[in-house]
Parts: C-alpha cells; structure tokens; sequence
C-alpha cells in the first residue's frame, strides 16, 4: 500500500468514525428537541446522552480538520478555498449549539432556547456537511487561472444536493434512533425504547431510497463515480445484507425475557452496513479527492511529515485509550447514571 | 478594504476573541488544583468552595473557549489557505498532538463535571489534574506552530515553492519555540491568577460577614502569590523572548524599539510612538546603553536597527507602542502583586487592619489589565513579522484567500462574538448571584 493510499484510508476511518458519533450527536439533539417533556422520558434519555459526550464529538470534528490538513495540505488549500461560505455557516450554527449546551447547564432559564437551538442545529450542521461529498464530486467548482470558486447557485439548485441532504438527515436520524433505542434498553426505560424502535422501523427503509434516489440523479459530472460504483457492488450488497440483519433484529425476542428486539445488536450491524458501503464508496471515489483537478497523489504531504503523524497518531491514541475506557464506564454503563430518574 | 487586509481583520479578531477565554481556560484550572490541593493538605472547606465556584466559572467560559477555538482552528484553512498548505506539510505535528490534549480537557471535564458525585474524593483532583494538563499542553502546542512563524525551521524552499527536506521535530523545536511557549503559559496563569484576584478585590470593597470577608481574604491571598510568582517568571521569560528576536527576527526588534541605525550602546527606548517622518521615538524616554545589554547582556552589543533590511519588509511602526504596553502592564502587575502581598503582611496579617480602597481598587483592574497586557503581546507578535506570515517564506498576501465574500462573513461573526461576549456575562452573573458563597457555605454545614 502506497503512502497516499494509507493516508487516504485513515482520513476514511477518522471520516466514517465522525459522521457515526456525529449522527448520534446531532440526531440526539434534534429528539431531545422533539420529545421534550415527552412522558416517556426519551427527550430526557437524548439528553442525558448529549450532555457529557458532545465535547468529544465536537473534538473529534476539530480532528477531522486537523489531519486533513497534515496528511493533504493540497486539499485543504483548495476545499479551504471553495468551501468558505458553507463552512463558515457550519462554524457559526456549531458555536451557538455549544455555547448554549454549556449554558442551559449552568442557568435553567436557558433550557428551552437550548433544546431548540441544539434541535435546530441538529438539522442544520449535518446538512452543511454532507454538502461536501456532491462538491467533491465535480462539476461544481469554477477554475480560473489558479483561483479556484464555488458554484453556489448552481450547487443550490442542483437535487443532488437535496438528495445528498435526504440521505444524510435520514440516515442521521436512523442512527441516532438505533443508538437511542440502545441506550433506552441499557436504562430500563421501555418506554423510551419502543418510541425510538418505531422511528427506526420508519426510517430505515427511507435511507435506503433517499440513498438509491441520489444515485439515480447524480449529476452528468459525476457519472464517472457511478461507473467506479458499479466496480464496487460487492461492498454494497454486503451492506443490504448487514441493513436486513439490523432491520429484522428489531423484532428478534429477547432471551427469556419478555420486550421485542435486540437493539445492541441492529446498532453494531448498522454501524457495519454504513461501515460496508463507505469502503465501497471510497474506493470508487479514489484517487480523486476533488474530481477533476486534486488526486491523493498531488495533495499528499511531506512524506517525513506523514510517517511522524501516524507515529504519533498510534502514541497518542494509546495513551488516550484508558481516558476514553472510564468515559465510557461512566456514561454509557454506569447504572447510576443512566437509570437515575 | 482589500481582501487581505480583511482577511487579517477577520482573522484577528477571531483570535482576539478566543484568546481571553482560552488564557482563562488556562489560567483557572491551575488555580483549581491548588484550591484541590490546599484544601486536602489543610482540610479547610473554604479551598472546596472556591474550587467548586471557579469551576462553574471554567465550565461556562469552556462553553466559549472550545467553539472559538474550533472556529480559529477551521478558519485558518479558510482564510489563510496558501498558508495552511506549507504548514500541512511542515508543521501539523504539534496540532495534531494539540488534539490529543483537546480530548484529554474534554474527557476529563465531562468526568469532573458530570461524574463528580459518583467519584471518590482523589480521583475528581486526579480529573481536575488531567483538565489542567490538557488545557496547558494546548496553549503550549498551538504556540509552536505560531513561534514556528516567527522562526521558521525544519525544511527548505525551492524558489517555485517545492517544499522539500522537511523534519517535522525540528520545526516543532524551532529556535524561538521553548521560551516564547513558556510565555504564552506563564502569562496565562499570570492572568488566571489576576482574573481570581479581581474578583477576591471586588468582593472586598463591601462591607460583608466575618465568614465571607475571610473566604475572599483567602482567595485574594492565593491568587496573589501565585499572581506574584507568574509575574516574576514571566518578566523573566519575557525577556529571554526579547534576545530570541535580537537574534532570530532583528527587524522586530529594532521595531519593537523603534531603532533605524544599527549600533553598539544601543539605547532603550521607553513610551513615545516612533514618528514615521523623521523616522525616530518621539516624546520617549531613553536609557542608554539599555537596549544593548538586553539584547544579549553586554553593553558594546550592535543592535541591528531598520535601515539594515529593504524598507518594504519593515515592520508596521506601531508595534513600538504596543510592545510597550506589553511590557508597561506585565511591569506594573508585578508591582502591584508585590505591594499588595506586602500589605497584607505587614498591615492586614499582624495588625489585622482592612485593605485600602485605593488598593482594592487596582486589584480590581488588575484581571483585564493582564488580559490587555496578553493581547497586546499577540497583537505584536504578529504585526511585528508583517509582512511575512512565515517570516522570510511567505508573504501574507500570498497566504491569504482569493475569496471575496469575507466582508459579509466578518459582520456575522461580529455579531456572534458579541452576543457571546453578552451572554457569558449574563449567565455568570446570574449564576453566581442565585448562588452566593454563603449559600455554598451553609450547604457544607448542613
């Protein structure tokens, strides 16, 4: 494996780690907003979730940004360059989300404008962001000379946008039900875990058309994705079997137990479908990291820089590893956090 | 306005902006340790008090300090991409590693925040350990890559701009990094110390119980030492910085003093503003031979001044001003710290006499004072390597965005960074009015 092709692999990693955490982050935001007061308690759930994790997730965005960076400079210029306007929206709806997350916690007050602002934003953000993925696949970048321009209003009244946004929001949500219905079950509220199962049972079946609608429509300048696509059907059937595994579990009894469904497992086959499908996808979409005019090749680093980063990316990870283990106990497990009333 | 100017403007105060929550964000989870600390040494429930309080302060101005820091982190792409390409390639290790401490701050926050009630007693300083570690290393990290613009190393340029022999330790390790890193971190316990101190001040210049006036008493005198100390060493370090820029970035030097003729016995000049006409300090005040034994502690040193280097890389003349003010306020701080921790010695520890109004007072301004003191640095470090971004690489025209639609952007960040400005203060001071230490003091009775 090349040097570029490994850089390009971790960016995918790092990539398909954050829109996971990312979908569940937002996604919580946007229920706690909706199932505010809700007698079943799955706002309260949402946002017992969100309240301790969204730091991290937020962390985990500036490390996206980061590693772009190191490992492709190039690519930063240009996407740095196009993508002012978009990701500038991005940061502004991100700084009042967070301020107001950190607020509402100190002052009571701010509760409600906190749960609509982090609901809101919770649709917002990610729409912005997939907003990437239909640019990078050309045709909506103006060059001239050496200066480089987005089309936006081609790019805002193209449906490939919309339908990127479709699939992204459906997915979001999907994800973020599936994790909910989780950690619903995790904190004996069964209430709470029927609520977020039937909007999972909704919603998954929508990703999937949102998904097969934004290949249908895909612009003329990205027909070139469709054909790598199609080299890469292996992965993609294989994330419709993990998507029919994930599905139907939501109706496989428990072990002598009474209650409907096996939500740990749907989350970690669903986590394994999208997992599936973004391989299949970034193979189809390589060498290109903006179609036509930047390849993983040009945009690559220094080589030196390059081997220190991923040396650094092992050693640190390491020694963050039993950070992460205790976070872990004490949010998601620790039965004294998450059964409290 | 041009593009690049804006672009500066924008980017400035974007920066400007975080940097008082993320000195802050530095500064108080020191003075939270030591609270921790002192309070299991002595067992005194005043010290569990003021670390419960500023950390509710810490989390609040966390709530700013992580979406600034964020969007200066993503801006730099947006608004210095030319820039951002070379730093990719020489210098993303230390942000990189800046990350790691990130998650280190948050991880641990969360726990201390959140998980507090659940954790034994030596864990939550274990937590609060953790959050201060991560808070200082990213100051440090985020540090190098700025000290890497003002001396850069680790590569070589082509003239069409390949960049190649890159050696990423040692751009990360670049001449200036070690002493003009220590004071960034130095001056920001500087100020956190400061910021607590102000507080304890104006808490004191009403009349209030026994019990209170003792807790701020407690405070003030904690602060004030710690005050006291970062002064001290930052005075030094500062200084230290100075003969890095005598040596590494002449120009900003002789800048910074406002010098035009190189020479031996180089006065220092102190105040005025340099007149860009007649091309010298007006209304200064000089000491002779100063500037010379400064720059490297002989009085025959040669200082280089400006008409050494072409007129079209001179620094802007107004950093001779700023660098005063940096230099005027971090010396007056630790004037005051020394005088007011000698009050309490000798007047308010053995005669049990009150603080002074007047002194009250100037600790009072002494919080902002050091902030200023703080950016005002920034401002000059920065302006000071004009025209370069990278000093002697890069130009800042070359690495600023073609983009032209910053005008627009820049108001509405404007007007974010000011709504935020408003509510931090709002929901401090209603938190802390809902919740007045003696609230706090009766709940630890009961």
């Amino acid at each position: 494996m090349s040097e570029e092709v490994l850089a390009i692999l971790m960016m995918w990693t790092f990539i398909f780690i954050y829109s996971i955490f990312g979908s569940i982050d937002f996604g919580s935001g946007f229920w706690a907003m909706i199932y505010n007061n809700h007698k079943t308690m799955a706002g309260r759930i949402a946002n017992r979730f969100l309240s301790p994790t969204w730091e991290i997730t937020n962390t985990f965005l500036v490390l996206l940004v980061v590693a772009f960076v190191g490992f492709f400079p190039k690519g930063a210029y240009t996407l740095g360059t196009v993508m002012l306007v978009p990701v500038s929206l991005i940061l502004f709806l991100l700084a009042i989300r967070s301020a107001f997350m950190v607020f509402s916690y100190s002052v009571q007050g701010y509760r409600r404008t906190m749960f609509i602002i982090s609901g809101i934003s919770g649709l917002l953000i990610p729409s912005l962001l997939i907003a990437v993925l239909p640019i990078s696949q050309g045709g909506f970048i103006a060059v001239d000379g050496d200066t480089q321009s987005l089309l936006l209003s081609k790019l805002l009244t193209s449906p490939t946008l919309y339908l990127y946004v479709l699939f992204g929001l459906t997915s979001e949500l999907y994800l973020s039900s599936l994790f909910l219905a989780d950690y619903a079950r995790v904190s004996k509220k069964e209430d709470a875990y029927r609520l977020y199962r039937s909007n999972a049972i909704l919603l998954g079946p929508l990703t999937l058309l949102a998904a097969l609608f934004t290949l249908l429509f895909i612009t003329p300048e990205s027909r070139w994705l469709i054909d790598n696509l199609m080299d890469q059907k292996i992965w993609f059937i294989l994330s419709l079997v993990a998507f029919l595994i994930a599905y139907f579990s939501l109706w496989w009894p428990k072990q002598n137990r009474p209650g409907i469904g096996r939500p740990r497992l749907t989350l970690l086959a669903t986590v394994l479908q999208y997992g599936l499908a973004s391989v299949g996808y970034g193979l189809a979409h390589l060498p290109y990291i903006v179609y036509p005019d930047l390849t993983i090749y040009e945009a690559f680093t220094a080589p030196e820089t390059f081997y220190s980063l991923m040396i650094m990316y092992i050693v640190g990870l390491a020694i963050l590893a039993p950070g992460f283990y205790i976070f872990w106990r004490l949010f998601l497990k620790d039965k004294r956090y998450l059964q409290q009333e | 306005m041009d593009t690049v100017v804006l672009a500066r403007a924008f980017f400035g105060t974007s920066l400007g902006f975080h940097i008082i929550f993320a000195t802050l964000g530095v500064g108080l989870p020191l003075m939270i340790v030591i609270a921790e600390i002192i309070h299991q040494v002595k067992g005194d429930n005043d010290y569990a008090i003021m670390a419960k309080r500023w950390t509710k302060a810490f989390a609040v101005l966390l709530g700013v300090a992580i979406p600034s820091g964020t969007i200066v982190g993503v801006q730099l792409s947006l608004l210095w991409p030319g820039f951002m390409e070379i730093v990719g390639k020489v210098i993303s290790l230390p942000f990189q590693i800046e990350i790691f401490a990130f998650f280190l701050e948050a991880l641990f926050m969360s726990i201390y925040v959140y998980a507090a009630d659940r954790l034994p007693r030596y864990f939550r300083l274990i937590s609060v350990f953790f959050v201060a570690l991560g808070a200082v290393a990213s100051a440090i990290l985020i540090s190098a890559v700025n000290t890497w613009m003002n001396t850069p190393d680790g590569f070589k340029i082509k003239p069409d701009g390949t960049i190649y022999d890159v050696s990423p330790w040692d751009a990360f390790f670049n001449p200036s990094f070690l002493s003009s890193s220590f004071h960034v971190a130095i001056t920001a316990y500087m100020t956190g110390a400061f910021a607590v101190a102000s507080v304890a001040a104006f808490k004191l210049l009403k009349k209030r119980p026994e019990r209170e006036r003792a807790y701020h008493l407690k405070g003030l005198f904690m602060s004030l030492t710690v005050a006291l100390l970062m002064s001290f060493v930052s005075a030094v370090s500062g200084h230290h910085s100075a003969q890095i820029l005598h040596q590494h970035s002449p120009e900003k030097l002789a800048a910074a003093e406002g010098l035009f003729e190189t020479q031996r016995y180089a006065p220092l000049a102190i105040g005025g503003y340099t007149d860009p006409k007649t091309e010298e300090v007006k209304y200064g005040i000089e000491i002779p031979w100063a500037l010379s034994w400064l720059a490297a502690g002989k009085f025959d040193t040669e200082v280089k001044g400006l008409y050494e280097f072409p007129r079209e890389t001179w620094p802007p003349f107004y950093v001779h001003t700023l660098f005063n003010l940096m230099v005027g306020i971090g010396t007056l701080l630790l004037g005051l710290a020394a005088v007011a921790l000698a009050y309490w010695w000798f007047f308010v520890k053995r005669k049990g006499k009150q603080f002074p109004k007047w002194l009250l007072w100037s600790l009072v301004l002494s919080g902002p004072l050091s902030m200023l003191g703080i950016e005002f640095g920034w401002v000059f470090s920065c302006s000071g390597r004009q025209p370069w971004t990278i000093y002697r690489v890069q130009t800042t025209a070359e690495a600023a965005t073609k983009n032209e639609d910053l005008g627009v952007l820049f108001l509405l960040f404007l007007g974010l960074y000011a709504l935020l400005s408003v509510l931090t203060v709002l929901i401090l001071t209603a938190y802390f009015k809902r919740n007045p230490v003696s609230k706090d003091m009766e709940k630890l009775q009961s």
